[in-house]
C-alpha cells in the first residue's frame, strides 16, 4: 500500500449533509486509518449511512472536505472512486449469475474476458463459493449470496471497502459465522473496512474502532471496550449495553472518590476512569447535578442484605430470559426500574419467584460518571 | 366446488364465447367455398386464401402494415423507455403535468387524434406517407410502452444503478448494461405490443395513409366495395398475427423473472 503510515487514509473536514431542511450529518471531523477496521454505529436516522454515502460520493456534501489519500473527493463521481460497497440489499445484477456478478467490476475496467474469469472464480472461491458461480444468483441462499456480493466488491482489490448493514438479512447463526469471515477478511487484506451498523454486536465483535453517531454527529469515538465501560453521553449509555443511569447531587468529593445523593440512596463514584481520561475529582464541587452509570451486568443481586456500599433495595418486576443470561427489572420503592444481568445458572440460588425484597450492590469502581 | 365458482366459471365462459365467436365464424367462413357466410356450409376451400395470396394489393398493404407496425413498435419502445425511465430516477418541477401529457393519446378518442394527424399532416405537408402513420402510431402506442418499462422499474431494486457507479459504470455505461438488461423482458414485450396495436390500427391510418394503405384500410375498402369471403381470410390472417404478437407479449411480461433473457 503506498499510503503513508502517518497520514490516515480518509478524512472528513467539518462536512455537513442536508436533504431540504433536514440535516443528516453535522460538522462531522473524524479520519480513518489505512488497514483500519471501523464500525460507524447510530440508532436509524442518525446520518450513519449519509456519511457511508457520502465517501462512496452517491451523495455530495453540502459543505465540508472529504479526503482520501489527501485527495479531495468532493466533486469525484462514484465510479471514477475506488470505493466498492456491500449494500444491505446485496444489489446482486439479477440478469447475472455469481460469476458474471463478480466480474463486473472489472469488466468496468475493460479487463480481458479471460483475466475477468480467472479473477471472479479465484474469489469466488476464496469465499468458499465457487461451486455456485454459474448458477442464477437469485437461487442462491442469502448467506451464499452474501458471499458472491463480497467478492463482488473484493475483486478489483480496493484499498477500502464500504459495508452498509451487510449482514441484517441474515439468520442470527449466520451473522456470527460471516462475522468471523469478515474479520478474516480484512486481517488477510489489510485493507481498510468501514462498517455501518445500528448493530453493537456486530460494531463490537469486528471493529477496531467505533464511532457511534446520534442526530448526525458523532456521539463518542473510541476502541469498543472503552465505549462499552465508559460511555462519554448519555446517549451513548442508553444506545450501548444495558446500563443504569443514575442522577444525583454531588455531596463531597474527596481523593477521586464522589459521593452521589440520588433519590434512590446515597452512592460512591470513582470519578477517575480505568482508562485515566475523564479528570480528576476537582471538576465535581459539592452540589454540581452529576449522572453515573452503572451497567447492568456488574451489578450484584442478593437476597440477604450485603456488607457493602452502594447498596439498594429492590423488587423484582419481570425477567427476561436470553439464554446464558438472564435480565432481571427491578423497581426501588420509588418506582425506579433498575435492570440487572447474571448468568442463568445464578439465578437459581436467587429464590427468585418467591417475592420479597433484593438488595442491588456494586463496586464504587465500577460505576462511572457522565462527563458534565 | 360451491355454486358462485361454476357460476363465476360458466360467466368467464360466456364472456369468451362472445368474444371470440364472431371471429370464430369469421374463420370458419374463410374455408366456405359458398360466396354468402350462410349457414349450413357448403364445401371446404381454400379459394379465398389463393385469391388474397395472388392479389398484389393485399401484398402491398401486408407489406405496408409489416413496415409500420416494426418501426413503429421500435421508436414507441423507445420513447416509452426512456420516459419511464426520466419518471423512474428524476424528480423535477412540473413531473405530474409532464406524465399526464405523456399518458394522453390514449385517452383522445381514436377518431379525433386521427383527424387531428390528418389536418396537422396535411399542413406541414406530411400526409399521405408510410412514415406518417409510422409518427401517428408512435404517438399512440409509445404510453403503452412506456407503462410497461415503469412497471418492470418498479420491480428493481434502487441500489442496483448505484451499485453499478460504485463498481466503475459511468451513468451511461450503467444504463447499458444494468438498466436496459433488467428492462430487457419489458422492452420486448413492449415492441411486441405495440407492433400489435399498430398493426391493428385502423381510424388514424385510414385518415392519414393516403395511398399507402395498411391491411385493416384495405379489409374496410373490399367490405365497402361488395362482400367478399376473402375478407374472412385476410382477417384470420390478420388475428392469427396480431393474437401471436399479444400472446409474446404476454409471455415476456409474466415471465419477467425468467432468466433465459
Amino acid at each position: 500500500m503506498s499510503v503513508p503510515n502517518n497520514r490516515p487514509l480518509v478524512v472528513f473536514d467539518k462536512v455537513s449533509k442536508r436533504f431540504g431542511e433536514f440535516v443528516a450529518v453535522k460538522a462531522l471531523n473524524f479520519s480513518i486509518d489505512a488497514g483500519e477496521f471501523i464500525a460507524i454505529m447510530g440508532p436509524s436516522g442518525c446520518g450513519k449511512t449519509t456519511t457511508l454515502r457520502m465517501l462512496a460520493g452517491l451523495e455530495q456534501p453540502t459543505e465540508g472536505t472529504i479526503r482520501i489519500n489527501d485527495q479531495l473527493m468532493n466533486n469525484v463521481k462514484p465510479h471514477e472512486r475506488d470505493t466498492p460497497m456491500v449494500w444491505q440489499s446485496l444489489a446482486l445484477f439479477p440478469f447475472l449469475n455469481a460469476r458474471e456478478n463478480v466480474e463486473f467490476g472489472l469488466k468496468m475496467r475493460n479487463q480481458d474476458a479471460a483475466t475477468r474469469r480467472a479473477k471472479a472464480l479465484d474469489w469466488l472461491e476464496r469465499l468458499g463459493v465457487a461451486e455456485f458461480a454459474e448458477r442464477n444468483v437469485e437461487t442462491l441462499s442469502g448467506g451464499q449470496r452474501q458471499r458472491v456480493a463480497l467478492a463482488r466488491s473484493l475483486v478489483t482489490e480496493p484499498r477500502m471497502l464500504l459495508l452498509d448493514e451487510p449482514l441484517s438479512a441474515l439468520d442470527a447463526h449466520l451473522v456470527i459465522r460471516m462475522q468471523s469471515v469478515l474479520t478474516r477478511l480484512q486481517r488477510e487484506l489489510g485493507i481498510t473496512f468501514v462498517y455501518v451498523t445500528h448493530s453493537q454486536s456486530e460494531a463490537f465483535a469486528m471493529a477496531d474502532r467505533v464511532v457511534i453517531m446520534s442526530n448526525g454527529e458523532i456521539a463518542q469515538t473510541g476502541l469498543p471496550r472503552d465505549i462499552y465501560r465508559e460511555p462519554a453521553s448519555r446517549f451513548v449509555a442508553e444506545f450501548v449495553g444495558l446500563n443504569n443511569i443514575i442522577s444525583g447531587k454531588v455531596i463531597g468529593s474527596t481523593d477521586g472518590i464522589v459521593s452521589v445523593d440520588s433519590p434512590i440512596g446515597r452512592f460512591t463514584v470513582g470519578s477517575v476512569s480505568a482508562a485515566g481520561g475523564q479528570g480528576g475529582s476537582s471538576v465535581y464541587r459539592t452540589g454540581d447535578q452529576v449522572t453515573f452509570v452503572i451497567a447492568a451486568d456488574l451489578v450484584e443481586v442478593s437476597r440477604p442484605q450485603p456488607q457493602a456500599d452502594n447498596v439498594v433495595v429492590c423488587s423484582l418486576i419481570s425477567e427476561e430470559f436470553i439464554g446464558s443470561v438472564v435480565t432481571l427489572f427491578l423497581e426501588t420503592s420509588d418506582g425506579t426500574e433498575l435492570k440487572v444481568q447474571i448468568q442463568e445458572r445464578e439465578l437459581e440460588t436467587l429464590d427468585h419467584t418467591s417475592g420479597g425484597t433484593f438488595y442491588l450492590s456494586w463496586r464504587q469502581g465500577n460505576a462511572h460518571l457522565l462527563p458534565s | 366446488m360451491n355454486w358462485l365458482s361454476w357460476g363465476l366459471r360458466g360467466y368467464t365462459l360466456l364472456l369468451f364465447v362472445f368474444v371470440f365467436a364472431p371471429i370464430f365464424f369469421s374463420v370458419i367462413f374463410s374455408f366456405n367455398s359458398a360466396r354468402f357466410p350462410t349457414i349450413p356450409l357448403e364445401s371446404f376451400t381454400f379459394h379465398w386464401y389463393q385469391t388474397i395470396w395472388s392479389d398484389p394489393d393485399v401484398w402491398t398493404a401486408v407489406r405496408n402494415s409489416v413496415v409500420v407496425s416494426f418501426c413503429t413498435s421500435i421508436i414507441a419502445t423507445f420513447l416509452g423507455f426512456c420516459t419511464a425511465y426520466t419518471d423512474y430516477r428524476y424528480n423535477f418541477r412540473f413531473k405530474g403535468a409532464y406524465l399526464a401529457l405523456v399518458l394522453l393519446p390514449p385517452t383522445i378518442p381514436l377518431i379525433i387524434m386521427a383527424l387531428a394527424m390528418l389536418a396537422w399532416f396535411s399542413k406541414i405537408g406530411a400526409s399521405g406517407q408510410l412514415w406518417s402513420i409510422i409518427i401517428a402510431h408512435s404517438v399512440l402506442t409509445a404510453p403503452f410502452a412506456m407503462a410497461i418499462c415503469r412497471l418492470r422499474l418498479n420491480q428493481m431494486d434502487g441500489d442496483l444503478e448505484a451499485a453499478a457507479w460504485n463498481l466503475g459504470a459511468s451513468e451511461w455505461r450503467s444504463m447499458r448494461e444494468v438498466i436496459v438488461p433488467f428492462c430487457k423482458p419489458a422492452i420486448v414485450s413492449s415492441l411486441f405490443l405495440t407492433a400489435a396495436v399498430s398493426f391493428d390500427e385502423f381510424a388514424i391510418s385510414w385518415f392519414v395513409s393516403g395511398l399507402n394503405k395498411t391491411v385493416p384500410v384495405l379489409i374496410l375498402e373490399i367490405v365497402q366495395g361488395n362482400i367478399d369471403p376473402q375478407v374472412n381470410a385476410i382477417g384470420t390472417f390478420v388475428f392469427l398475427v396480431s393474437m401471436t404478437l399479444v400472446i409474446i407479449a404476454q409471455l415476456f411480461f409474466t415471465l419477467r423473472h425468467s432468466k433465459v433473457l
